[in-house]
């Protein structure tokens, strides 16, 4: 057996202001966790020399691109891989340039946790305030707020304090269930994965700490069973209803309707990749054969359980909008939720005209055909849609079903 | 509540099996890039299962540099036939021969792949092709989408990509345009290794140790061929060495090593302070921005 074949995964994000340090933060995380390996290392090296730097910067370390380098910024997300013997990660790195926010919204969408740094010399700034906003919309579980650059405040308990409460007066505005605030020194290295000597007041752990200890999970087994169908194997004449299990079990046995025609049938056997089985959890991908011949196709959805979704063709949702062009009520778009695409026509925006680049809002649409949706809150998959450009297929808009 | 967890495994399985059926579902003619290397071989794998019992729904496309390990072509061809696929071939050396591509002083093909690949996704109307690149292998692809948009010239512009939210692929395009798609996205070497130990996947010989002829250059062991090495001043020796990644010979290197089984793969690798490409592949080490300089034009 190999050390990390059991471990479990944390999926997080960062977001932080422009020169907060997020990209330090993220080197210095990558560095002192031992996950930089020699010639990467070395490359960075090399590139701090060329640019005149005496000591190497671990924010090369991340800005993968060419325009990030020369502009010192980070553009867009980038997916970072590290472990250690507790636990893997999958770090999405997210810009904190405000024309960048809709990377934040795409890192976060998938993340169990954001980190959202400040600079404790600035405090809580509008990019901050953003951050929250965009962590509380996508539901993101856990939060971190970590108070950077104490090595330039003294590593003061009263700055940190201050800031500290600052942010949970937004937090709590912006409907944030909690968050963990952390100081730390990226530059120095204070409270990253090593705890810090310089604030005896801070009793809490060093974020790589938290980071290993935070609970995460796949989700509850007996959860309402979702199971949009993506494609339909033909074998002979048997079908199998192939898919991802988005949440709760399927059982053999177990009886289903399918959406949006609402027909019901019985699950008469499951295989998991080939191998057949009597029980299948989310988020395996598996295949679904019913027991009846019924008429179904990709972007139907099987659910089983108590507590159906909602099939409406009047979809309420909170949004935030992520292209350029704005969108406008009146708007023909198309509608993308689980395995479905349908045409929507945008009915209200919160009473706005229009949404531009990066802002948060409400939406009602109304599509050409019925979707079974959950409210956001209960699902991230089954509540989640974008709406895309019929003309160019842009994606526009995240949106986070909003039911009752 | 009852809580279940998934292995890591099974989870990066379950999630690159859901982007195989997107593809199937939402696309006419799509293509796995087989380049018969590690990645592209659990790629392969992949589609088999997210399929069974049916066949997969997708042909495979070879960039045949010219300067290719023989092993890996036996390789190639022995999968090819014992699933009934379909192999399409597009080759450097045509392209050499027809004299619309040039060789170049130093030998090496790898940048010469991206206008055989290109022109062939055209001819063959190919929508979505599959690579086997994942995020930790490289700081451009760490930027990559799982699905990439490309123009019709091919190429990635990373400042305008999509955001990707969720797992709600996004895989419109307009004619002549294409979508690359990254199904081993979230996997790093050690999990592809990983999952062929688990998964029992025969590989190509090279990936493990054996003694063959090889010499020194830019910090690399590589093997001789008719692409210009030896040189003048290097000598051949016989070591016992193993290949982290299959590419065109001329600048994927080898690394001494002794790991003759998966399992010694498996330890050598979790204990290595050596990136993949850092250790074995020069084509890399030309710039900084070398790899999306390629990305950009096409490569995949």
């Amino acid at each position: 057996m190999t050390p990390h074949l059991t471990v479990d995964t944390l999926r997080f994000a960062t977001a932080g202001s422009v020169d907060d340090g997020k990209s330090t933060l993220v080197g210095r995380l990558l560095h002192d966790s031992k996950s930089v390996l020699t010639d990467q290392l070395e490359a960075v090296e090399t590139a701090s020399r060329n640019r005149g730097k005496d000591a190497p910067d671990l924010a090369l370390l991340t800005d993968g691109l060419r325009a990030e380098r020369e502009q010192g910024i980070t553009i867009d997300v980038a997916y970072r891989y590290f472990a250690t013997p507790r636990r893997r990660f999958i770090l999405a790195d997210t810009p904190g340039h405000v024309q960048y926010t809709r990377n934040m919204v795409t890192g976060a969408s998938t993340a169990e946790l954001a980190i959202i740094l400040v600079d404790a010399r600035n405090g809580v700034v509008e990019q901050t305030r953003r951050h929250a906003a965009i962590a509380a919309l996508l539901r993101v579980p856990h939060v971190v707020l970590a108070v950077n650059k104490m090595d330039l405040v003294d590593y003061r308990q009263d700055v940190f304090e201050r800031i500290v409460e600052e942010f949970a007066a937004d937090a709590s505005e912006f409907g944030l269930p909690g968050f963990t605030p952390i100081p730390v020194s990226a530059l120095a290295g204070d409270n990253v994965v090593e705890r810090s000597a310089h604030m005896e007041w801070y009793a809490g752990p060093a974020l790589l700490e938290f980071l290993e200890n935070v609970p995460v999970g796949t989700g509850p087994a007996d959860a309402p069973a979702r199971f949009p169908v993506q494609y339909v194997i033909r074998h002979g004449e048997v079908r199998h209803y192939a898919g991802q299990l988005v949440s709760g079990a399927l059982r053999v046995g177990d009886r289903v309707t399918v959406h949006p025609s609402g027909e019901t049938s019985e699950v008469a056997a499951l295989d998991v990749l080939g191998a057949d089985v009597e029980v299948a959890y989310a988020p395996q991908s598996v295949g679904v054969r019913l027991a009846d011949q019924r008429d179904v196709s990709r972007g139907d959805m099987i659910t089983a359980g108590a507590g159906g979704p909602t099939l409406t063709r009047d979809v309420r949702a909170a949004v935030c909008h992520l292209a350029d062009r704005p969108l406008r009520v009146g708007d023909r778009v198309l509608l993308k939720h689980t395995t479905r695409t349908v045409k929507a026509l945008v009915k209200d925006l919160g009473g706005a005209s229009g949404l531009a680049v990066n802002d948060l809002g409400r939406i009602t649409l109304r599509t050409a055909e019925p979707l079974a949706l959950d409210d956001y809150g209960v699902s991230r998959r089954t509540g989640a849609f974008i709406l895309i450009d019929p003309a160019d297929g842009a994606t526009l808009t995240a949106g986070m079903v909003e039911l009752g | 509540m009852s809580g279940y967890t998934l292995s890591h495994l099974d989870a990066l399985e379950s999630e690159a099996v859901h982007i195989f059926r997107e593809v199937a579902g939402e696309f006419e003619n799509p293509v796995i890039l087989f380049s018969g290397g590690k990645d592209s071989i659990v790629m392969l794998h992949l589609a088999l299962k997210a399929f069974a019992p049916a066949a997969i729904p997708f042909s495979l496309l070879h960039v045949d540099t010219g300067h290719n390990f023989p092993e890996v072509l036996e390789y190639r061809d022995r999968v090819v036939a014992e699933h009934a696929l379909r192999l399409h071939v597009a080759s450097v050396q045509d392209y050499i021969d027809r004299g619309v591509l040039r060789e170049r002083p130093d030998g090496t093909r790898n940048p010469l792949q991206t206008l055989p690949l290109t022109e062939r996704i055209q001819a063959e109307r190919f929508d979505a092709v599959f690579g086997g690149g994942r995020r930790d292998e490289e700081k451009a692809r760490a930027k990559e989408r799982v699905f990439s948009l490309r123009d019709e010239f091919s190429q990635w512009d990373p400042r305008r990509q999509r955001p990707e939210l969720w797992n709600l692929y996004n895989g419109r395009h307009a004619p002549g345009e294409h979508v690359r798609v990254f199904p081993l996205s979230n996997w790093t070497e050690l999990d592809v290794w990983q999952y062929i130990a688990r998964e029992d996947i025969a590989l190509p010989d090279i990936y493990f140790a054996h003694y063959r002829e090889v010499f020194r250059r830019d910090g690399m062991w590589l093997t001789a061929g008719e692409w210009g090495g030896p040189g003048p001043a290097e000598t051949v020796e016989k070591r016992q060495v193993r290949y982290r990644t299959v590419g065109d010979m001329s600048c994927t290197g080898a690394v001494d090593s002794d790991a003759d089984t998966i399992e010694k793969v498996i330890s050598e690798i979790a204990a290595s302070r050596l990136t993949e490409r850092g250790a074995t592949r020069a084509d890399d080490k030309m710039s900084e921005a070398a790899m999306e300089d390629r990305k950009r034009e096409g490569y995949f």
